[in-house]
């Protein structure tokens, strides 16, 4: 493929081309757009109260998804990530396009599947304390779980269902690992474009929310935003985040490529920077994000968008670094559509491109006066993606 | 263009050092004596009950302990072996400070049912539990450490921290072809220049009732439980599945210019990596073989060589009715007359099939064959499939002359891997 090119010695210029968006605030650029100029959030506080969620959008599957027997074998995750990578597609104009769709890259960002809770509630309830019979666990599994459950829940079938649904199968690599899965996921895909090891690619994530097993799995550190919504940077009395139901891809391609087909970008990606402090003393994770951006190459005036989450002590952190920025447009994701995990980094990338297609940066939704009023058209922003618990990264997101 | 460089301008990118574990034992060397003894790994599970499983047996690592059992304590415990012997053999960096980034293939992870039944305990009900009552009982900081454990990141998190590795390490799932996809996002880091090492780590501690169970309803496991060593039978005619098994396998990737310069051991290289994604079915190949045929020319294209330059094949082969066939309509697709001669086997015959771990685990067991000029066999090759005319290297070790191996992972989702390794750059 590709690959067998002499490496270049300058970079190669990368755009985005196109960007696929899913959410709690609906899909695709129209509605979100209108959505975040009208300061709209959509969050469910009883549906799985005392915990709050941002309950996705309602979607017609069938328009990215046509084979009802496809939608059958997904779960709610890969659902909305298929959905959300043929809206990517389509808007960067090379859904059908076989000759592309087969040579480009994908990487998708991921999580798992949902459990079946009545399954596992079942089990659980049978055991009484856990006292039954040895082979209790495998004669409820082997009756109870269903055959194809397992391949809904598999990490790399998210990719594995966007190759069979989209074509696309240039290659298929799925990161795990939450926020820094989508950094990463962004980060690769630019290395291999700039390098000249890859032409076009296909990156992503896509998370649904509203699961109990995953509130459980973060209610164990206490993670979870409860009882009452408040935006992000708001939250210090009552720290955490609310989980987002959300589907993000973007398609990168190089300059010349994208300039051979006739495609017209959105953004340029100029570059994206991860790294992962260990967090064993307070302050790593300002000091990181102060030489990522370094690192970065931005003005001093880009605006910001970042997935900060509303779990401490990561957001206080991030603060103490925004202040540098004081001046600037920032706009927290986290109030606007929940935390969504592996999905908030390229959802941030996508918010970017967006700003940028429309010549303006969408207004501040927070109370406590980080987010203020930027007129003017944004030509620089940087996404900044802090992981809840590990992982930071940045992006540039540059106007053409 | 100076030596350190392939023929597209590219750094060179070797091996100098690897890690293995799996059923057969830990490390290279105890690892090495039993696949060339045609010794099998696979025995029955004693980790928890088998009542009322249909297969009963896998390839288990049953001495590293971890207690409470998860898969994720185990894939990490496996990892971090692995680590220090690859780093240990590299002998590069300083304790703690490996000059390079992390690419860790890992299963994918979950609270698992020990844990789950802690919480229901807890809980102090013994019927309406459901994931309510999970989740009153689950915060407060009693079990602080489940969301540590079962974060995706967890074992790379853990790796990257005790082995100094540097910037963000990446996990992946490739599925069964995870562990090649490790070595190759190394292989183009270090080829893009980002880095001059790279660790390259594929873990996989899967053996618990759930996942066998699952594996199971999928009809994908062998059932032929008695005796469990005589169960993979790859390439066999009566072939019926493949077996569950647990392993891992780092390499330490330098550019050869950096590992020359340090002084290091060559052990071999990585000449060049190919993939490409089946659309065809979540858990079949496509039936005219073009993803498996198009993987594996991409991985010669990559390498710069030609299908007659290859003179092993270290094959996927599960043991599955349907990816033996596959393989050998890929194969023999690209290598023409020659797949019928080139010898192709089977670790998975002896070790089992260690999943994420597997592409990892068998680029080892590649390099090792480039080492000792010594084919490993594939055992349990009793009947032969007249559909599947490979030269398996049947029930023992053959002593040949090695230059150049393609090892093959193919997975499901669409997953396809290869990876070609050399004993001198081509």
């Amino acid at each position: 493929m590709a690959e067998t090119r002499p490496m270049t010695s300058e970079p190669v210029e990368a755009w985005i081309t196109g960007i696929g968006l899913a959410t709690s605030l609906g899909e695709g650029p129209d509605a979100h757009w209108n959505a975040l100029n009208n300061k709209r959030i959509n969050v469910d506080e009883t549906g799985f109260a005392p915990n709050i969620v941002h309950p996705l959008a309602p979607v017609s599957y069938d328009a990215q998804i046509p084979k009802k027997g496809d939608q059958r074998q997904m779960e709610a995750w890969q659902r909305i990530g298929t959905y959300a990578a043929g809206l990517a597609l389509d808007s960067a104009g090379v859904k059908g396009n076989k000759d592309i769709l087969s040579r480009m890259d994908m990487i998708v960002a991921a999580g798992g599947g949902e459990r079946d809770l009545a399954v596992d509630s079942g089990i659980l309830n049978s055991e009484g304390y856990g006292a039954a019979s040895p082979g209790l666990l495998n004669e409820k599994l082997l009756n109870d779980l269903r055959p194809t459950l397992f391949l809904a829940q598999l990490s790399n079938l998210l990719a594995g269902n966007i190759a069979i649904v989209h074509g696309v199968t240039g290659s298929s690599r799925t990161f795990m690992g939450e926020e820094a899965a989508g950094v990463d996921a962004a980060r690769i895909a630019l290395a291999r474009i700039a390098s000249g090891q890859s032409d076009i690619a296909l990156i992503g994530a896509a998370h649904n929310g509203e699961r109990k097993d995953l509130l459980l799995l973060y209610e164990f550190d206490d993670f979870n935003l409860k009882n009452k919504f408040e935006t992000v940077w708001a939250r210090e009395a009552n720290s955490g985040f609310a989980l987002g139901s959300a589907g993000a891809f973007l398609v990168i391609e190089s300059r010349a490529h994208a300039e051979a087909r006739g495609a017209k970008p959105l953004a340029r990606l100029k570059s994206v920077v991860a790294d992962q402090a260990r967090r064993k003393t307070p302050g790593e994770v300002t000091t990181s994000l102060q030489k990522l951006w370094s690192q970065l190459g931005a003005r001093s005036d880009a605006a910001i968008i970042t997935g900060a989450t509303g779990a401490e002590p990561v957001t206080s952190e991030e603060r103490t670094f925004l202040k540098d920025h004081a001046d600037v447009a920032i706009r927290g994701t986290g109030t606007l559509f929940g935390h969504t995990l592996e999905t908030q980094f390229p959802l941030g990338l996508g918010l970017a491109a967006l700003a940028i297609s429309r010549g303006a940066m969408f207004p501040p939704n927070d109370s406590t006066g980080l987010e203020i009023e930027k007129s003017g058209k944004p030509t620089q922003i940087v996404v900044i993606g802090a992981g809840h618990w590990r992982g930071e990264g940045m992006a540039l997101v540059e106007a053409i | 263009m100076t030596a350190t460089r392939d023929n597209f301008g590219r750094p060179i990118v070797v091996v100098t050092g690897m890690g293995v574990v799996t059923s057969l034992g830990a490390g290279k060397e105890d690892n090495w004596a039993k696949l060339t003894a045609g010794e099998s790994g696979i025995r029955t599970i004693t980790r928890f009950p088998i009542d009322g499983m249909k297969t009963t047996m896998a390839g288990t690592i049953d001495f590293v302990p971890v207690e409470p059992f998860s898969s994720t304590d185990l894939s990490e415990k496996l990892g971090e072996l692995v680590t220090e012997e690859a780093i240990a053999q590299a002998n590069i960096g300083s304790k703690g400070d490996f000059p390079g980034p992390l690419f860790l293939a890992v299963a994918p992870v979950e609270v698992e049912w020990p844990q789950r039944q802690v919480l229901a305990k807890a809980a102090g009900a013994n019927s309406d539990i459901n994931y309510d009552t999970l989740l009153r009982v689950a915060g407060g900081g009693k079990f602080v450490q489940y969301h540590r454990r079962f974060l995706f990141g967890s074992v790379a998190d853990h790796l990257a921290d005790t082995f100094g590795t540097k910037g963000s390490p990446i996990s992946l799932s490739t599925a069964c072809a995870s562990g090649a996809t490790a070595i190759q996002l190394g292989v183009e880091a270090i080829r893009r220049g980002e880095a001059d090492a790279a660790l390259c780590v594929a873990t996989d501690g899967s053996v618990n009732p759930e996942a066998l169970i699952r594996f199971s309803l999928l009809s994908a496991l062998s059932t032929h439980n008695d005796p469990p060593q005589k169960a993979v039978r790859p390439f066999a005619k009566n072939r019926d599945g493949f077996v569950m098994a647990e392993g891992a396998g780092a390499l330490v990737l330098e550019s050869l210019e950096a590992a020359t310069a340090r002084g290091a051991k060559i052990l071999g290289i990585v000449a060049g990596c190919g993939e490409l994604a089946d659309s065809f079915h979540r858990t079949r190949s496509s039936p005219d073989g073009k993803p498996i045929i198009g993987c594996v020319n991409n991985a010669l294209v990559d390498a710069g060589l030609t299908s007659d330059q290859i003179d092993y094949i270290n094959a996927h082969g599960t043991g599955t009715p349907e990816n033996d066939k596959m393989e050998y309509l890929g194969i023999s697709s690209v290598f023409g007359e020659r797949a019928k001669e080139i010898p192709v086997s089977s670790n998975k015959s002896m070790v089992g099939h260690t999943l994420s771990a597997a592409g990892a685990v068998e680029a080892v067991f590649s390099l090792l064959t480039l080492e000792h000029q010594r084919i490993p066999p594939t055992i349990n090759y009793d009947v032969p499939d007249p559909a599947i005319p490979f030269d398996v290297v049947p029930n023992t070790a053959r002593d040949a002359r090695v230059t150049a191996v393609m090892s093959n992972s193919f997975g499901f989702g669409g997953q396809n891997a290869s990876l070609i390794l050399t004993g001198e750059p081509v």
